[in-house]
């Protein structure tokens, strides 16, 4: 029996991290201030003020050099799916590349179409063909992170397909199931709430900063207003869609949803870990135990969380790895040897195929059909461990996410009221709080997508297939040279981009 | 509507919007050609900034069109994304690469403070023109020479090694370049780019010395264009093509792409109209610097190369054939998606021609004038 070849699985996870988190940087604020900009033109194309003209060029400047990088490290992403996980394109590509096609064909030519219209167009066209022209540049982003998170989420919960033996792949079988499962919607609605806010407190953040230099007030007032309320709608959102997506979670990733919060044995009526600092519990039988040094808990509020009920139950990690009959959860021991028994069937089924022989093939479909639920646990017979996810990197996430998530609803709030009550001027501190939610906003952002990919960990489908079974057969050599040249690439572009960025806020908007 | 169609038909159907994307791809690689002639047309920095404006407003339209291609296969093949993109790494990490730089090198070239200056910019527009246009070329010279990959479905099974796709030469794809055959395609694709590039230029631009320049550059790109183009194709109908029975089994066959010309005529038909359109609009930029030639260059690009990649996967060819293992090779009803996949995503081909119409109409809209200086001074948002 050949091993796997870790050091491969981790180089390959570590460049497809590398770029997603590059991508995701940029992603966000694409979404919300393509919104925040298209909503500004409407203002200028309803009042004919030439201040919202001014206003809309202005973040339409820096909407642009934001894209120009975010178009750039996207690419690489969806042909990474194919150079760094060859298995995975085949085993799901029937769903997976559906979506991803559907994108292209729907969300980008939308984009790239209509952007030069935005761009070039201000001399060219109509003010209402413009005006259009923004607010298709706007759907058309959002459309594309629609398909694309309908394909993540998909792996996050497999519905609406059927495993084919003879091709050896998951089918799709109803596109609706996929396109609609909860987890699509769940993950959709509190992936773009949480751009939305995102974009809002960078344009409150630069807006701010013009306040500092005591420049521009009438414009920062229209930018505050305008993001203050886009911002507080998406925040509260982000909250509500949060909530949603955490209890899809309870339900279809139990142990992600325990790696949250390091919850280690399973209770009923289980509290929230408000705040908390882990520490090794240095248990050998489980190396992936955490204690905590120190928590602040809130009693009931896991449950109410996962379930919607303060008397549910919470399986832990522990009730996970080592089964509770009383609960109906199944021991992974036991998983792991269905899973075998799965792998085993379907390669019964391939010989039994080359030999022609349908009885033997039908035996064996049976036997997979029945155990294909804990398919992917069949590779984890050696390394069983590797089934619970990073727990420190999981709930540290997943914490930082949430506590900054509700401290952006309270800063919105503040915010209002300023401009409400005409003291926008007053508070100086305000500016500089709103200068650092800029930083909190991209942590807060890339805490999110770590909780969700780290969590899910070791799949790359959950249950079905894991990240070990789906890496493409390459040197290891080959994919830390191409790690090294996107961090290299990604990193120069990105202080381009922030220089650039930085500059053109200097200059301002222009007259 | 889609579901009454057979399995076979449906294949045929998505191979067909796989080639026309390819076909398209290639015509927008324009943008790729006038990057590589930047500093020969251009010889002062505002004649540059209305050559690069010129592209610069179609660039996103060739990269999404390069992304959509890729969605499509993954989409409708799925095993020639897993074989090909997990195999030949560095030749697709390659043309990756090219078109990272390439996308932000327009927005941010002329920006003040913008870290790398604007020549590295510039340096990086033509990396991407080089290299994009002659590994793609490259790469789908592959469909007619093969590649040394091998497929084993059962692999999946295996605790360990269980790729079901393997490359089987350390070189990941960089062996292409030592077949004369692809390397003729990939350098006629980046001849006819740049051919392609100066006739759009002829359109877009309306200054009296780069017209000269652009009809020179026509002139100059049209030789090797020719005799890489032609020693292709030459050799192409001449070579053994990789044929597969009805029962799938993989044979090398005589004269098989000249067969499959002569087995499908509307596809020779497409072909040599396609090869005549493009010669037609060489003369017409050469001799008549005329503005219209673009149009006959771009059809004639599209019907050529739809029509090769129709000789490449359709009348029992594989179109990723395995020199490693004939067996393994790819053919579009080995490799494709399930019947239910193509159905639904032949529902959503139903909006390509709405999609094509609206790029139409801002395609007008954006270049009913032609570039002048005097719009790049005027212009506020200049790249």
């Amino acid at each position: 029996m050949t091993q796997f070849d870790f050091s491969l699985i981790d180089w390959s996870r570590a460049q497809f991290a590398l770029t997603a988190m590059y991508h995701w940087i940029f992603v966000p604020l694409t979404l919300g201030l393509g919104f925040i900009v298209a909503i500004m033109e409407s203002l200028y194309v309803r009042t004919g003020n030439p201040e919202w003209k001014r206003i809309t060029k202005f973040w339409m400047t820096l909407f642009g050099i934001n894209f120009a990088i975010g178009v750039a490290t996207g690419i690489i992403l969806e042909f990474e799916f194919g150079t760094n996980w060859s298995n995975y394109s085949w085993f799901v590509g029937d769903i997976f590349g559906a979506p991803l096609a559907i994108e292209g064909i729907l969300a980008f030519f939308l984009e790239a179409t209509f952007i030069a219209v935005m761009f070039f167009g201000w001399n060219k066209v109509s003010k209402k063909f413009h005006l259009l022209s923004t607010w298709l540049v706007a759907i058309g982003a959002n459309i594309s992170a629609l398909w694309i998170l309908v394909a993540n989420a998909w792996m996050q919960l497999p519905e609406g397909m059927k495993f084919n033996p003879a091709t050896a792949r998951n089918e799709m079988q109803n596109f609706w199931d996929v396109l609609l499962s909860p987890m699509a919607v769940s993950k959709f609605l509190h992936t773009i709430t949480s751009a939305y806010t995102l974009s809002a407190l960078v344009v409150i953040g630069i807006a701010c900063w013009f306040l500092l230099k005591k420049r521009e007030y009438a414009f920062v007032k229209k930018s505050v207003l305008i993001a203050a309320v886009f911002g507080l709608l998406a925040s509260i959102m982000t909250a509500i869609t949060g909530d949603f997506s955490a209890k899809v979670i309870a339900e279809h990733q139990p142990m992600k949803f325990a790696s949250f919060e390091g919850l280690y044995e399973g209770k009923t009526g289980a509290p929230l870990v408000a705040f908390g600092i882990l520490k090794d519990a240095k248990d050998t039988t489980a190396p992936y135990k955490k204690d905590f040094a120190m928590k602040i808990q809130l009693p009931k509020m896991l449950s109410i969380l996962a379930n919607g009920d303060a008397n549910s139950y919470v399986p832990g990690i522990k009730d996970l790895m080592e089964g509770n009959a009383e609960q109906n959860i199944l021991p992974v021991d036991e998983k792991i040897a269905r899973g075998k028994i799965a792998i085993e069937a379907l390669a019964a089924y391939k010989n039994a195929q080359q030999a022609n022989d349908t009885i033997a093939q039908a035996k064996a479909k049976e036997q997979l059909d029945a155990n294909f639920k804990y398919f992917g646990y069949g590779y984890f017979q050696q390394h069983k461990n590797l089934l619970v996810p990073n727990i420190g990197i999981t709930f540290y996430s997943f914490h930082i996410m949430v506590g900054l998530g509700f401290y952006f609803i309270a800063f919105f709030i503040l915010m209002l009221l300023l401009v409400y009550k005409e003291k926008l001027l007053k508070y100086r501190w305000v500016f500089y709080l709103a200068l650092v939610n800029i930083p909190l906003a991209y942590i807060a952002s890339q805490a999110g997508w770590v909780t969700a990919e780290m969590g899910r960990q070791p799949w790359v489908i959950q249950d079905l297939m894991p990240t070990l079974a789906a890496v493409s057969r390459l040197d290891t050599n080959a994919v830390i040279v191409t790690f090294i040249l996107f961090a290299l690439i990604f990193t120069t572009l990105l202080i381009a981009e922030l220089k650039i960025m930085c500059k053109q806020i200097k200059i301002g908007p222009k007259h | 509507m889609f579901e009454s169609l057979s399995l076979l038909t449906l294949q045929q159907y998505w191979w067909i919007i796989v080639s026309l994307l390819a076909s398209i791809l290639v015509f927008l690689m324009f943008v790729q050609g006038g990057q590589t002639l930047l500093y020969r047309i251009g010889k002062t920095d505002m004649e540059r900034t209305m050559i690069l404006n010129s592209t610069g407003r179609k660039w996103d339209l060739t990269f999404t069109t390069l992304v959509t291609f890729g969605g499509a296969f993954f989409a409708s093949f799925p095993l020639f994304y897993s074989t090909s993109f997990g195999g030949a790494y560095w030749v697709w990490m390659a043309i990756l690469f090219a078109f990272i730089v390439q996308a932000v090198s327009y927005e941010y070239r002329t920006k003040p403070e913008n870290f790398l200056g604007k020549k590295t910019y510039e340096g990086f527009l033509f990396a991407n023109g080089l290299l994009g246009t002659i590994l793609i070329g490259t790469a789908v010279g592959t469909f007619f020479n093969g590649s040394l990959f091998s497929v084993n479905k059962t692999n999946l099974t295996n605790m360990g090694n269980n790729a079901i796709s393997s490359w089987e030469t350390p070189w990941h794809g960089l062996e292409a370049v030592l077949n004369w055959h692809n390397v003729a395609l990939g350098l006629a694709v980046f001849f006819l780019a740049r051919i392609l590039a100066s006739l759009y230029f002829l359109n877009n631009i309306d200054d009296a010395t780069l017209r000269e320049r652009c009809v020179k550059q026509v002139k100059i790109n049209t030789i090797p264009f020719l005799v890489f183009f032609l020693a292709f194709v030459a050799y192409l109908l001449i070579k053994d093509g990789f044929a597969y029975d009805e029962t799938g089994k993989v044979f090398m066959e005589p004269y098989k792409y000249l067969h499959n010309f002569l087995a499908m005529p509307i596809v020779l038909v497409l072909f040599l109209a396609g090869v005549v359109l493009v010669l037609l609009s060489i003369y017409k930029g050469w001799f008549q610097a005329s503005r219209k030639a673009i149009w006959f260059g771009g059809i004639g690009t599209v019907l050529t190369v739809f029509s090769l990649f129709l000789i490449a996967g359709f009348n029992h060819t594989a179109y990723y054939p395995s020199t490693f293992n004939l067996q393994h090779s790819l053919t579009i009803e080995n490799s494709s998606s399930s019947k239910y996949t193509l159905v639904a995503m032949s529902y959503v081909s139903l909006f390509v021609p709405f999609v094509i119409a609206y790029i139409y109409k801002v395609w007008k809209s954006i270049n009913n004038k032609p570039i002048t200086k005097e719009e790049m001074e005027n212009e506020t948002h200049v790249y």
